[in-house]
């Protein structure tokens, strides 16, 4: 069964990419289509981060001080990697420290 | 050609570095949604995409449906046919059919930005030697994070959980603290994601259509509201 819906994906993001470099070569000039097609990236990967990305990890509290670090380290315009490896070191001390002092309070 | 195969792999190098680790995150990702490391490598070798198979991994993760798996690579891949058409624009007139076909599958959008920028003719050769190595690196990737994943304990796990959302957000932050519109449109996908997630009403709305129709309707109002000058709109896509 995942290897239909792998396939699916595969097939339908292919179509995507090859028929406008086959078929259609002229280009867009709608200025809305275009508009909407340069929102998409950032429109979805929010849509795919907010909320879930609080549920994410094991602990709430760590999730939340990771998304922390890496807004933090995305306004300081640090690379890709950078953001993703101090988020998730992050989450790691954050959860880290709560597991040994969890007891006490 | 030779030489055009060769300057590709080249040019390939520092996107199959990036990939390495993003994919490194997808693979984590794929095996936490019960997808094994073989059909998490087969899936990034046919994809070639992170949103659409984040898309896709939480679709297939929640039992979605093959209507709304196709939808969301519709809605978020569809940014790939404005680039092809911009990459048509630039390769050779007289290049054949079959090759255009060929450089179709990893027009992603670190290759495209290279082809782009690329002075010079973009022959077949140069661009199926930049697309070897990034293609080897995102499926290399998957397999090392998915791997990783089984054998690294859960303290590491759940750390690692938040390394593809890093990296959307590191995307995503960026152009918004510049760009106005651009942060007005993620506040509202913010916004209309936290809305189907959190009001009862909407329980029945799965996480695939939940991102179609935020994705949908915060671009919808974003082009609306604030149109993209023509410029720009090349240089970003």
């Amino acid at each position: 069964m995942i290897y239909l819906y792998i396939l699916v994906m595969a097939l339908v993001t292919y179509l995507i990419r090859m028929i406008p470099l086959t078929v259609f070569r002229q280009k867009i000039t709608n200025p809305w289509i275009c508009s909407f097609l340069y929102y998409v990236p950032y429109a979805c990967l929010t849509a795919m981060t907010v909320p879930t990305v609080f549920y994410a990890t094991e602990s709430l509290p760590g999730a939340l001080a990771g998304v922390a670090a890496a807004l933090i380290l995305a306004c300081c315009r640090r690379n890709l990697v950078t953001v993703a490896a101090g988020a998730c070191l992050t989450v790691y001390i954050v959860e880290q420290f709560m597991t040994l002092f969890g007891n006490i309070f | 050609m030779k030489g055009h195969f060769m300057e590709g792999l080249k040019d390939g190098v520092p996107i199959a570095l990036g990939y390495l680790s993003v994919s490194f995150s997808v693979g984590i990702m794929a095996l936490k949604e019960g997808i094994n490391v073989f059909q998490g490598a087969l899936m990034s070798l046919t994809n070639m995409t992170s949103a659409g198979q984040f898309a896709g991994i939480t679709i297939i993760g929640a039992g979605g449906t093959l209507l709304e798996l196709v939808l969301t690579q519709l809605i978020i891949n569809l940014r790939y046919a404005l680039m092809s058409l911009s990459l048509s624009q630039k390769l050779p007139e007289e290049m054949p059919v079959w090759q255009r076909m060929v450089v179709a599958f990893a027009n992603t959008d670190e290759i495209f930005a290279v082809a782009m920028g690329h002075t010079g003719s973009l022959t077949f050769s140069y661009m199926v030697g930049m697309q070897c190595l990034p293609i080897l690196g995102w499926t290399g990737g998957t397999v090392l994070g998915a791997v990783a994943g089984q054998v690294l304990p859960p303290a590491i796990g759940s750390a690692l959980s938040l390394a593809l959302y890093g990296m959307f957000i590191a995307v995503v932050v960026p152009a918004a603290v510049t760009i106005r519109p651009v942060l007005w449109v993620a506040l509202m996908a913010a916004f209309f994601s936290c809305m189907i997630c959190y009001i009862p009403l909407f329980s029945g709305i799965s996480a695939g259509m939940s991102i179609i129709i935020c994705t949908i309707l915060a671009s919808a109002i974003g082009a609306l509201l604030f149109p993209v000058p023509q410029e720009t709109d090349k240089k970003e896509a």
